[in-house]
């Protein structure tokens, strides 16, 4: 059973064609990372698969069903910013999702259920590395710290598929491999797909299984409106990066479970990417 | 140094803070100085000692014909109708604010009628409220809040639209009903923003209150200022026009300490 699915979808903003005839399949529990120029789809695509917009044609399947037409709760994401709610608590925001599931109208979890919902908030924080942060509000949070809470936040509810829009995007470098790490390792450790934008190509290598990037094909400018993105380029690493650079047309989905583990295997690719690219 | 690189310390900023205020009674002593030298019976500005007395004779004093000390029950009458007429329009805006910025449907369907009645003046709808409801407290009531909650409302829909899109998506994600989003994730976010837009709504609405009370009322702030202006009692006037100042003023310091203290993550996201 494959996990996504997209079927020869066209997105199109009246008569703005933005993404053009794409056709993927993603496979459970890989981490695939889209890469391309801005303005080139990627925001687009990631919102489709939220549920945020709809294709224009085409169709897109979740675990054979079709894509529910609205966000929910199947479909866990973290964006670069907003993403937490300032005026919740660190542990608030992660206990959030479970009250929105077992409570109510009112959305609120009292007594032995919220204490319950908060051991379990405690655990995840503790594997994000924020606890003793519980009671600070959000806006007392460094932004790699806020991401981590996000994180945190979204998988409170055990998302089968984690949405990125450029999470890690605003940070520094230092704090940005640290956060890599984590992710690496909540990528591995739980039922997770991944699916990653970025414009940091070290980033895509060091993280994803799989790398996609879209690329408009005809970049004219009267030829902008009515021709789309397509995908330019799809790629497992551990192949000769350059592949990338030289605009290889869609490849063969090879082999999703990864060859590289957390922390081991994939730390010297990381490094010889940043390099390249910094 | 520049001019813009000048920041006064604290010390010197309540000096200067005060500055202004001294300038004003200043001017209005010499002003009445001059004039009560040229005629010692002139009431358009009266000496302080003369205010004093009216303060006296109003706040301090039971009244001699029906006992009441009378700035006590002008003060009580004014801020009853006050604070219930910005009570409900507060909850009438944030109910209504909160549907129409969350439903596309209900802003669709309400959005532009409310946004054509907000331009009736209220003033004007006086004399149909005076009709309908009679001389009585609703009608001031009434006035206070169709003055002030239609703006409210507006406002509060702007905030709600303004909070930022991802906190819907991530709410969604998090498996919220349309319900739960609205009271987990935008009614906390829009109680602080709405105590913001109800101190800007405090000056109308004293304008509202004073306005029908000048017309027809039996007690209350505006009504007494408008008795007393027949004897061109300006040592009345003037200390009531202060009191009223100093009212609004104590009820907007008033709704920031509020803020302040019950809404601690506000301030701080709005620094980040």
């Amino acid at each position: 059973m494959n996990a996504i699915v997209f079927d020869k979808v066209w997105k199109e903003y009246g008569d703005h064609v933005v993404l053009e005839q794409i056709d993927l399949t993603i496979a459970p529990r890989a981490f695939v990372a889209l890469v391309g120029p801005s303005g080139c789809g990627k925001t687009t695509f990631l919102r489709m698969l939220l549920g945020e917009e709809k294709p224009t044609r085409g169709k897109i399947m979740v675990a054979g069903q079709p894509l529910k037409p609205e966000p929910d709760s199947d479909r866990g994401v973290v964006f670069q910013r907003y993403s937490v709610f300032p005026h919740l608590t660190v542990l608030g925001n992660v206990i959030l999702g479970r009250e929105f599931e077992k409570a109510g109208a009112f959305g609120r979890l009292f007594g032995s259920k919220r204490k319950q919902a908060e051991d379990e908030a405690r655990e995840l924080l503790n594997a994000v590395g924020l606890s003793g942060n519980e009671k600070k509000y959000p806006a007392a949070l460094s932004g790699g710290m806020q991401q981590r809470l996000a994180l945190a936040q979204a998988l409170m509810r055990r998302p089968k598929i984690l949405l990125l829009d450029e999470p890690f995007g605003a940070l520094d470098p230092g704090i940005r491999a640290d956060i890599h790490v984590l992710m690496r390792r909540i990528w591995n450790e739980s039922e997770l797909t991944v699916v990653m934008v970025t414009h940091d190509l070290s980033e895509a290598f060091a993280l994803g299984t799989r790398i996609i990037a879209f690329e408009r094909p005809r970049n004219r400018p009267e030829e902008l409106e009515r021709y789309g993105a397509k995908l330019s380029a799809d790629l497992t690493p551990g192949m000769n990066g350059a592949a990338l650079l030289k605009g290889a047309t869609i490849t063969k989905d090879i082999e999703i479970w990864p060859p590289k583990v957390a922390g081991s295997a994939s730390a010297p690719v990381r490094n010889g990417h940043s390099a390249s690219s910094s | 140094m520049r001019a813009i690189n000048y920041r006064p310390d604290r010390t010197w900023r309540i000096a200067l803070a005060f500055l202004p205020f001294a300038l004003l009674c200043l001017a209005y002593v010499i002003g009445s100085e001059i004039r009560l030298a040229d005629n010692p019976n002139d009431k358009l500005l009266p000496s302080f000692s003369r205010m004093g007395e009216a303060i006296d004779d109003y706040a301090l004093k039971p009244d001699s014909r029906t006992g009441d000390y009378l700035l006590l029950e002008d003060t009580k009458a004014s801020l009853t109708r006050l604070v219930t007429g910005l009570a409900i329009s507060t909850v009438i805006a944030l109910v209504f604010g909160i549907v129409l910025g969350l439903l596309p449907v209900a802003s669709a369907t309400f959005a532009p009628v409310i946004a054509v009645l907000s331009m009736v003046p209220p003033l004007a709808l006086l004399p149909i409220l005076f009709i309908v409801m009679g001389l009585g407290e609703a009608s001031k009531i009434t006035l206070i809040v169709v003055g002030t909650s239609l703006k409210l409302i507006r406002d509060i829909a702007l905030r709600v639209e303004d909070i930022p899109r991802e906190q819907l998506i991530k709410a969604q994600t998090l498996g919220a009903s349309s319900m739960q989003i609205a009271l987990r994730v935008i009614l906390p976010q829009t109680l602080p923003r709405l105590i913001d837009s109800v101190r800007f709504e405090i000056g109308p609405a004293w304008l509202f209150l004073i306005a029908a009370e000048a017309i027809a009322a039996d007690a209350g702030l505006g009504y007494r200022i408008f008795l007393v202006r027949r004897y061109l009692s300006m040592d009345v006037i003037l200390p009531y026009v202060a009191w009223i100042t100093l009212l609004a003023f104590l009820m907007d310091l008033g709704l920031r300490v509020l803020q302040r203290k019950a809404f601690p993550w506000f301030a701080q996201a709005r620094a980040a």
